[in-house]
């Protein structure tokens, strides 16, 4: 027999408290879990879906966000459309098609004029085949003023934009987006080149530089830019001058200042319009922040079915979890107990089966990050916009799925370290 | 036994212990008022027949179960004084038990369990380490320490559940019939491994046993029977063959 061992070197006693024990309780839950693997793969189930599906909303509801916040601020967020005719009722993004132009430069004249009005750019539009050369390609015609592109906030970067003289003489000049450029001109330089519109052939000065989709996947680049005058005369009236225009789009100054000029331009075009009160407006005033908004709640409507199915599942997943932390704390009494009799104390047991309660949600949670980050990969396929999973919402569900590991793990845990050392032992 | 002066303080101070289990409508008294002393470095057996509440006596001494009355000093200390985390940092640092059903975890090896109790005394893993690998070299399992315990005979797991009583070093050792699921030989052995470390470790140990084989090669025999103490002396022949006090003759064939 060996000389006798000497007692341990006596570790710092109080103030440590657990945490010494962290280390090893940490690895003998591994061990516990692995054990049971099938068992703690089920339990982790209910997690993985609940996480998955928290995931896959927030990667939802934040490329949602992203793309209205994208195309709002690319649109101006300070941005007003008014429209001829009649508001549509359901609201809508309708350009006022169909219904007779009743709006004239005059008025755009006039609210360009209004306080805390930036620009008023009046607009029509048409679809139409260009030319150019032995090249054609459908796209959007816009007419308007050079206001446009203040209230736009998009000016050429290479060339430049018409000026107010250019479109008081109905200069025939064209500014071009960058999809017209691609399609018509490919790589070679577009300036100075000539495009044919319903005939009549425009010189371009200048090119837009890109801008991307709009809101619904438009893509905004496939866009001629004409002098307003020289179309109503050249390209749409065939010489009969007439002063109507589609929309106005007003910018404000600020986006704060967007309600007082709604009713500042509503009050100017009803007076102007001679309209008495009985009428109702001939024309409709499109707030595109108000737009987005709407979008955005629509949207906002599937995140909530997604939230409510993943909120739904963490809670069961989190039920599942404390169901099989009391099965397992029934199965392993004689192991507290006989822990118990080697000199662990309750508050030690109880960390135990915690830190087991914790290590299934956690995991649980980790697999359900990789399958929700899949299937927002998935989902981007499909959705017109791309899904962003940021790193905030990942925290957020590691946090959840903790604080649902302690919950849950909380009263199993608590009924383990509640066993009597001695009762423990003999079951 | 009446201290004499100049004995050591006693480890163990037991006056009237009294302890009653439920049992149906009332209860079940299992021992009566039992008191004894055991100083350190002492080597003592418990005997008497089954039923007769050496288990119970054992589980007070090992600080697992609580006394119905009476009192009970380790050290010096009352036992019914001490917090939770304290008691079990008694039962974790003073008391080694060794159980009839070894008790491992059968999860971990032989390494992990005879560590566990180091876990709960905060020693830090590779002192853990270190000092499992030793004491089951002690107890000549050297070659055997990352075995769990159904890869390892009754007698081997013993030996790891003994490495695992003394992992902490302490001063108490408790053993509940060790030799009890044993072969004769195995049984020997074990016994021959709490001589030694009584001899040379200093440790006091305290078993529990049926034969009078292994009660013969200690320093001092406690016999119970009905909860109460019968005899409490040397191993005489008498004291082994359960002839000593009144009682028991009264009751012996
Ligand atoms: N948890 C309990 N509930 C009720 N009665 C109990 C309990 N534990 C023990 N007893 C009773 O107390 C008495 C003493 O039991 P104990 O286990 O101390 O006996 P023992 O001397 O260890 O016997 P053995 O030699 O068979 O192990 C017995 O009559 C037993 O039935
Ligand atoms: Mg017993």
């Amino acid at each position: 027999m060996n000389a006798p061992l000497p007692r341990p070197e006596a570790p710092p006693t109080g103030g440590a408290g657990m945490v010494p024990l962290l280390g090893p309780m940490l690895a003998e839950a591994v061990g516990a879990l692995s054990a049971n693997r099938l068992r703690s793969a089920l339990t982790m189930l209910g997690m993985v879906i609940g996480v998955a599906a928290v995931i896959l909303m927030l990667a939802i509801g934040n490329g949602v966000q992203n793309q209205v916040s994208r195309s709002i601020s690319a649109l101006g967020s300070n941005l007003l459309i008014v429209n001829s005719g009649a508001a549509r009722t359901g609201g809508g993004f309708s350009q006022g098609a169909g219904s007779r132009p009743t709006l004239t430069l005059d008025d755009a004249e006039a609210i360009a004029r209004l306080p805390d009005v930036v620009a008023a750019a009046p607009t029509s539009g048409f679809t139409a085949q260009v030319v150019a050369g032995p090249t054609n390609w459908l796209t959007q015609v816009t007419t308007t003023t050079p206001a446009w592109f203040t209230v736009q906030n998009w000016y050429p970067e290479e060339g430049r934009a018409f000026s107010a003289m250019e479109e008081r003489q109905a200069a025939r000049v064209a500014v071009i987006g960058q999809t017209v450029a691609r399609e018509l001109y490919g790589a070679s330089d577009p300036l100075g080149e000539r495009i044919r519109v319903r005939g009549v052939s425009f010189t371009i000065v200048g090119v837009l530089p890109e801008r991307g989709q709009g809101i619904g996947g438009v893509d905004r680049d496939d866009v001629v830019v004409l002098p307003l005058t020289a179309s109503l005369r050249l390209v749409q009236g065939g010489g009969a001058f007439r002063r109507f225009v589609r929309s106005i789009t007003v910018a404000a100054t600020t986006p704060d200042a967007m309600a007082d000029v709604e009713q500042a331009i509503a009050d100017l075009l009803r007076r102007r319009h001679g309209l008495s009160p009985r009428e109702e407006d001939d024309f409709s005033i499109t707030n595109l922040t108000a737009v987005g908004e709407t979008f955005q709640e629509t949207t906002g409507a599937i995140s909530l079915l997604l939230g409510a199915i993943g909120g739904i599942s963490l809670v069961v997943g989190g039920i599942g979890i404390m169901n099989i932390m009391l099965v397992s704390v029934t199965e392993r009494t004689r192991e507290i107990g006989i822990r118990m009799a080697l000199g662990a104390p309750r508050a030690a047991i109880r960390l135990q089966f915690l830190l087991e309660a914790l290590m299934l949600s956690i995991t649980g949670c980790a697999l359900g990050v990789l399958v929700g980050t899949g299937l927002a990969v998935v989902a981007s396929e499909f959705l017109p916009f791309p899904t962003v999973i940021s790193p905030a919402s990942v925290v957020a569900a590691f946090a959840i799925s903790a604080a649902i590991g302690i919950f849950f793990g909380w009263y199993p845990a608590t009924r383990a370290a509640k066993l009597s050392p001695i009762e423990a032992l003999r079951s | 036994m009446p201290a004499a002066p100049g004995d050591p303080p006693p480890l163990l101070a037991l006056e009237d212990i009294v302890k009653d289990y439920p049992s149906g409508a009332g209860s079940f008294r299992a021992l009566h008022g039992v008191g004894m002393t055991v100083r350190p470095g002492e080597f003592l057996a418990i005997m008497g027949p089954s039923g007769s509440g050496k288990s119970t006596l054992m589980n007070i001494i090992g600080a697992l179960d609580t006394p119905t009355a009476g009192r009970f000093r380790f050290d010096g200390e009352d036992i019914s004084a001490l917090s939770e985390p304290a008691l079990a940092r008694l039962r974790n640092r003073a008391i080694g038990f060794v159980f009839q059903q070894f008790n491992l975890l059968p999860r971990l090896t032989a390494r992990a369990n005879v560590a566990l109790p180091l876990v709960y005394a905060g020693v830090p893993a590779r002192e853990r380490l270190a000092r499992a690998d030793a004491l089951l070299a002690r107890v000549g399992l050297a070659d055997r320490t990352g075995s769990r315990p159904a890869q390892l005979s009754g007698g081997q797991q013993q030996r790891v559940a003994i490495a695992r009583a003394l992992a902490v070093g302490p001063r108490l050792l408790l053993a509940d019939e060790p030799t009890g699921a044993l072969d004769t030989r195995t049984g020997a052995e074990i016994l021959g491994l709490f001589k030694a470390l009584n001899r040379e470790a200093g440790v006091t140990v305290i078993l529990v046993t049926h034969d009078p084989g292994v009660a013969a090669a200690t320093d001092r025999v406690i016999r119970i029977q009905d909860g109460r103490i019968l005899h409490d002396g040397p191993p005489t022949p008498d004291a082994l063959a359960g002839g000593a006090g009144h009682h028991y003759a009264a009751v012996a064939p």
